[in-house]
C-alpha cells in the first residue's frame, strides 16, 4: 500500500480510537450493559433530559443600598448631634425607588457650614444638595450605588451556593444571568421538587437580638395606646411569637412586641448554628457566638439581668426568654418548629445571610419520568434518520455509499466524543442537532459525489474525477459549513441551555464532517483506486 | 441510480409562477399574523404558568375545570395533550395568575386542588427522590440505625427509577412497589404516603420580566443573524448576492412563521433556534447555487445571464434535491418520531427545509438575474442619455460606452 496512504489510515483509526474512548470512557465490560453504563457516565445530560428545576432570580439590589442608608441615618443623626447642629427630620422620601436618598429637614441657615464641614469630613460617600426651606439632600454617589449592588449580587450567590452545597445537590450551576439586571440563574439537576429548596434559597435569615421594650401586645393599636400614641425613641414594634405553643407545637400566635431598634448582636456574629432539642424534646436550633460577638454579649446580658431579650429572624420575633444571667457565648432558638425546619433554619444562619431580598422570576421544572421519555423518543428519531440516510445512500451511489456510510458513522463518534470530553451537555433539542447533523453532514457527501459522476460522464479517468470532485467541492463546503456554524454561535450566544446544546452538537457535528467528509472520504477513495485494476470503473 | 441527468428546465422562464406562489403563502401567513391568530407565543416569550400532567385514567377536562374553578383559578386553558393513550393534560395560566411577587402561586393552587381532598397523607406520585430520602432515613422503617443513609438513599432511587421508567411517572398504589423494595419499607410508606392519579411531568413559570427580555433576545438574535449572513456573503461574492440571499432567508421566515400563525402552533424558543438555523440552512443551498453562477459566468462569458443562472440551477438540481430529500427525510423522522416536547422545533424544520430549498431556486437566482437586468437597463440609459447630450453639444469626446455584467 502507499506509504501515504497508510500513514493517513493510520491517522484515520488513532482518531476513531481517541473519540470512542470520549464516548465510554474505559468501559467495565464490552457488554450491551456495561458499555451504555459507561455512557451515561460520560455524557452529561441536560436537565430536560435528566430531570431538575432551571429557576432565574432577581437580587433586590434596592434593600442592600436601603440597609446601607439605614445605618447612615443613624450615624447622620449621632454626628448632627455632636455637632451642636439642629435638624428636624431625617428620613428617606422614596426608599422603594431611590434608596439612596436621604433628606434633612429643618436645618437654620446659619447651620449650613457646619453641616458642610460634617458631610464632607464624615460622610465622604455622599452628594450633599440644597433644597428649598431649610431642607438639603444627600444621595450617594452613583458609582458607591453601582458598586453596592454589584457586591450585593456576588454575595447574593456566594450565600445561595453556600446553601445549595449543604442540601448536598449534585452538580448545581448557579452564576449571574444576563445583562446587567442582577439576575442569577440556578439550575439544580434531580431536583424535581423544588419547594423546600427555594424557600432555602430565598430565607433571608437576618438572625438579630434585640432588647424587649415591652409585650405582648395583641395588636398594634393595644400596642400604641399602651404607650399614649407614640413609640418611645428608638423603639420598632415587631411582630412575633406570643409565648405559647399551639397544642400540636406546630402553631403560634401572634402578638406585637415593642423592641430596641438596634441589635445587641446579629447574625454576623455567628460561629455556627446547629439544630437539636430542647429540655422538653422540641426542636430548636442552637448557636455560638464568635469572640467579639460573645464579648457584646456578655456585655448586654450583664447590663440587662432581669429584662427581656427577643430573638428575631427576618424582622419577626422568634422567641423571647427572660435574661437569668450574663451570657458569654451561646444561645438558642425555640419556637414552634419541626425538625425539618430547624434543620433548614441551621443551615441557612450557617450560610449568612442573605444582603438583599430575591425574587423568583421563572421556574422550569422538568419531571425525571418526562425526562426518561424524552430521551427514548430523541434517540429512536436519530436512530430511524440515521439509518434511513444510510440505507439511501446505498441505493443511490452503491459502493461509493459505503464510503459515505463510514464517513457518517465516524462522524457521529467523533461528535460524541466530543461531548464526552468537553463535558459539554446534551440536551433534547442537542439530541435533534445530531440528527441534523447527519443530514446536512451528508450534504457534503452527495456535493462531492454528483461532482465526481458529472466529471465521469465527461469522460475524466476515475483518479482524475476524484481528484477534480474534491477539488471543486471543497470550496462549497467549507463556505456551507461556516455559514452554518455562524448560525450556530449566534444560537450559543443568545440562546438559553437547552437552546444552547443544540449549537453545541450543531457545531460540533459539522466540524467533524469537515474532517470526515473531505479528508476520510478521500482516503477511502484512494485506497478503493489503488486496488482498482487498470480501466476498471468506480462504483458511484 | 441516478434521478436528474442532464434536466434542461427553464426555471427563470417560470419567475412569475414561483413569484405568485411565494406571495399567496406571504399573504396568507402575513394576513393570518395581523388579522386572525397572530403570533402565538410560547409561553418563555409570553409569561405564564404551564403545568403539564399525566393522569392514571383518561382525565376528565370538565371535572378538572371545575376543581381549578373551586381553588380560585378562573380561566385555565386546558387541553388534551400528546397522544390520547398517554392521558396527558396542559393547564395553561395566564400571565395574570403569574405575579412576581409569588412565582409558583398558580401551580401549587393546581396541584392542590388535583389533590385528593381530605387526604392528609403525602402523594408519592409527586413527591422527589430526595425528599423521600429524608423521609426514608427519619423514619428508619428497617431499623438500620443512624448508619443507614446509603442504604436509604439506594431505596429511594430504586423507588423513583421504578416509577419514573417502568410506569411512566405514576403508581397505582404504593403496594406497587413491593417488587422493588423490602415489604417492611412498604407498608411504612402507606402509612405516610398514598397515590393520587396524576403526577406533574413538567412545569414551565415565567415572569413578566423574562418574558419581555427573552422577546427582545430572540428579535435581536435573529437580525444579528441575517446580518451576519449578509456580510459573509458580501465578502465572498458581492453584495448583491448577499441581498439575493437575505431576501430568500427572510422570504423563508416569514413563510415560516406565517405557517405557524396558520396552524396556530406556538412559537416557543426551541422554534426560534430551529429558525435560525434553517436560515443557515437557506443560505448554504442559495450557496451552492451561486457558486456554480460564479464559476459558469467564468467559463461562459458570452451567454445571457438569464441562461447562465438557469443552467446552473439544472446542473446543482440533483445535488439540491437530494440533500434537501436527505435533510427532509432527518428531520421528518424527528417530527414524527421524536416525541411531543420536539414537536415545534421538528415542524418549523420541515416547513423550514422545504421552502428553504424552493427559494434559492425561485427567489434568490431570480432577484440576481433581475437585478442585473436592472443595472444594464439603467447603465443603457444612461449611456444613451449621454450619447444624445454628446451629440447635442456636438462634442468631440466620445463617451465610450462600457456596459458590463460584473461577474
Amino acid at each position: 500500500m502507499n506509504k501515504n496512504l497508510l500513514t493517513k489510515t493510520i491517522l484515520i483509526i488513532g482518531v476513531l480510537v481517541v473519540f470512542l474512548f470520549g464516548v465510554f470512557g474505559i468501559p467495565s465490560s464490552f457488554s450491551g450493559a456495561g458499555l451504555s453504563q459507561a455512557l451515561q457516565k460520560r455524557i452529561h445530560l441536560g436537565l430536560d433530559l435528566k430531570g431538575g428545576t432551571h429557576l432565574i432570580l432577581q437580587v433586590q439590589v434596592n434593600d442592600a443600598v436601603n440597609a446601607d442608608t439605614d445605618r447612615d441615618i443613624e450615624r447622620l443623626k449621632d454626628a448632627l448631634k455632636g455637632a451642636n447642629i439642629a435638624f428636624g427630620e431625617v428620613t428617606k422620601p422614596d426608599p422603594q425607588n431611590h434608596p439612596e436618598l436621604i433628606a434633612i429637614k429643618g436645618v437654620p441657615p446659619e447651620a449650613t457650614g457646619d453641616l458642610r464641614r460634617v458631610i464632607t469630613d464624615k460622610f465622604p460617600d455622599y452628594d450633599l444638595t440644597s433644597g428649598a426651606q431649610n431642607a438639603w439632600s444627600m444621595s450617594l454617589k452613583p458609582a458607591i450605588v453601582a458598586d453596592t449592588k454589584t457586591k450585593a449580587v456576588q454575595q447574593a450567590i456566594e450565600t445561595i451556593r453556600n446553601r445549595i452545597d449543604q442540601l448536598g445537590v449534585s452538580e448545581p450551576v448557579i452564576q449571574e444571568h444576563g445583562l446587567g439586571d442582577y439576575q442569577i440563574l440556578v439550575q439544580l439537576p434531580g431536583v424535581d421538587d423544588p419547594a423546600r429548596v427555594k424557600e432555602i434559597m430565598q430565607s433571608t435569615a437576618l438572625l438579630e437580638i434585640r432588647l424587649v421594650k415591652g409585650g405582648p401586645f395583641p395588636s398594634e393599636d393595644a400596642a400604641m395606646q399602651a404607650n399614649n400614641g407614640v413609640l418611645p425613641p428608638d423603639t420598632v414594634l415587631l411582630k412575633g411569637y406570643s409565648g405559647s405553643h399551639g397544642q400540636d407545637n406546630t402553631s403560634e400566635e401572634e402578638a406585637y412586641w415593642l423592641v430596641s431598634r438596634i441589635s445587641a448582636v446579629s447574625g454576623s456574629d455567628l460561629r455556627s448554628a446547629d439544630a437539636g432539642t430542647d429540655e422538653n424534646g422540641r426542636p430548636d436550633v442552637n448557636f455560638t457566638l464568635t469572640n467579639e460577638g460573645g464579648r457584646r454579649f456578655g456585655a448586654f446580658t450583664g447590663a440587662h439581668v432581669g429584662e427581656k431579650l427577643a430573638v428575631v429572624l427576618d424582622n419577626r420575633v422568634k422567641s423571647v426568654a427572660t435574661i437569668q444571667e450574663q451570657i458569654r457565648d451561646s444561645g438558642r432558638i425555640t419556637g414552634a418548629f419541626t425538625q425539618q425546619e430547624t434543620s433548614d433554619l441551621a443551615l441557612t444562619l450557617r450560610s449568612g445571610a442573605l444582603p438583599a431580598g430575591i425574587k423568583y422570576l421563572q421556574e422550569v421544572t422538568v419531571g425525571p419520568s418526562l425526562g426518561a421519555d424524552s430521551i427514548r423518543e430523541g434517540v429512536r428519531a436519530a436512530v430511524i434518520g440515521f439509518v434511513v440516510v444510510m440505507i439511501f445512500m446505498l441505493v443511490y451511489y452503491r459502493a461509493a455509499g459505503i464510503n459515505a456510510d463510514l464517513g457518517l458513522t465516524l462522524n457521529l463518534i467523533i461528535l460524541l466524543g466530543f461531548l464526552g470530553f468537553s463535558g459539554a451537555t446534551l440536551t433534547l433539542p442537542g439530541i435533534a442537532g445530531v440528527i441534523l447533523t447527519v443530514g446536512m453532514g451528508v450534504d457534503s457527501n452527495v456535493l462531492i459525489f454528483e461532482r465526481i459522476r458529472e466529471e465521469l460522464r465527461h469522460g475524466k479517468t476515475p483518479s482524475s474525477a476524484v481528484d477534480q470532485g474534491f477539488a471543486h467541492a471543497w470550496r462549497t463546503i467549507f463556505d456551507t459549513h461556516v455559514t452554518t456554524i455562524v448560525s450556530a454561535v449566534i444560537l450559543f450566544l443568545f440562546g438559553t441551555g437547552p437552546v444552547k446544546g443544540f449549537a453545541v452538537t450543531l457545531s460540533f457535528g459539522l466540524a467533524a464532517n469537515l474532517f470526515t467528509s473531505v479528508f476520510v472520504s478521500r482516503v477511502i477513495f484512494e485506497a478503493v483506486l489503488n486496488r482498482h485494476q487498470r480501466g476498471q470503473a468506480l462504483s458511484i | 441510480m441516478e434521478f436528474f441527468r442532464d434536466t434542461n428546465i427553464d426555471f427563470l422562464g417560470k419567475k412569475w409562477y414561483f413569484l405568485a406562489f411565494s406571495l399567496i403563502f406571504s399573504v396568507a401567513g402575513l394576513c393570518s399574523i395581523f388579522f386572525w391568530h397572530g403570533i402565538p407565543l410560547g409561553v418563555e416569550f409570553r409569561g405564564g404558568t404551564l403545568v403539564y400532567l399525566k393522569f392514571e385514567q383518561t382525565p376528565n377536562l370538565d371535572q378538572i375545570r371545575h376543581d381549578l374553578d373551586r381553588a380560585g383559578l378562573h380561566d385555565p386553558r386546558i387541553q388534551r395533550f400528546g397522544q390520547t393513550a398517554d392521558n396527558e393534560v396542559l393547564v395553561d395560566l395566564g400571565l395574570k395568575e403569574t405575579s412576581e411577587a409569588a412565582l409558583d402561586k398558580g401551580k401549587n393552587t393546581i396541584i392542590h386542588a388535583l389533590e385528593t381532598p381530605g387526604e392528609t397523607r403525602q402523594d408519592l406520585n409527586n413527591t422527589g427522590e430526595s425528599s423521600l430520602e429524608q423521609w426514608l432515613i427519619q423514619k428508619d422503617p428497617l431499623h438500620l440505625g443512624t448508619d443507614a443513609n446509603q442504604r436509604y438513599a439506594d431505596i429511594a432511587h430504586k423507588i423513583e427509577d421504578f416509577r419514573n421508567k417502568e410506569r411512566g411517572g405514576i403508581l397505582t398504589s404504593v403496594d406497587e412497589l413491593k417488587a422493588v423494595v423490602p415489604p417492611e419499607v412498604v407498608s411504612a410508606l402507606s402509612q405516610d404516603f398514598y397515590t393520587s392519579g396524576f403526577v406533574v411531568r413538567n412545569v414551565e413559570i415565567v415572569g413578566p420580566q423574562v418574558g419581555s427580555q427573552l422577546r427582545a433576545q430572540a428579535i435581536r438574535a435573529t437580525i444579528y443573524s441575517l446580518a451576519g449572513m449578509l456580510v459573509y456573503l458580501w465578502f465572498r461574492f458581492e453584495l448583491i448576492y448577499g441581498i439575493g440571499a437575505v431576501v430568500a432567508c427572510f422570504h423563508d421566515t416569514i413563510i415560516t412563521i406565517g405557517f405557524f400563525s396558520l396552524l396556530d402552533k406556538e412559537i416557543s424558543l426551541t422554534v426560534i433556534a430551529a429558525i435560525l438555523t434553517l436560515i443557515g440552512y437557506s443560505m448554504n443551498d442559495t450557496i451552492v447555487v451561486f457558486d456554480r453562477i460564479r464559476e459558469n459566468l467564468k467559463l461562459l462569458r458570452r451567454e445571457p445571464l438569464a441562461n447562465i443562472v438557469n443552467r446552473s440551477i439544472n446542473q446543482t438540481l440533483s445535488r439540491t434535491i437530494l440533500t434537501s430529500g436527505l435533510t427532509f427525510l432527518t428531520v421528518l423522522s424527528l417530527y414524527i418520531f421524536g416525541g411531543e416536547v420536539l414537536r415545534g422545533f421538528s415542524l418549523a424544520l420541515v416547513i423550514g427545509i422545504l421552502i428553504g430549498t424552493y427559494s434559492s431556486i425561485a427567489v434568490a437566482a431570480p432577484m440576481l438575474v433581475a437585478y442585473q437586468d436592472w443595472r444594464a437597463r439603467r447603465m443603457g440609459q444612461l449611456v444613451t442619455e449621454k450619447a444624445i447630450a454628446t451629440q447635442q453639444r456636438g462634442g468631440a469626446n466620445k463617451a465610450s460606452a462600457k456596459v458590463k455584467i460584473k461577474a
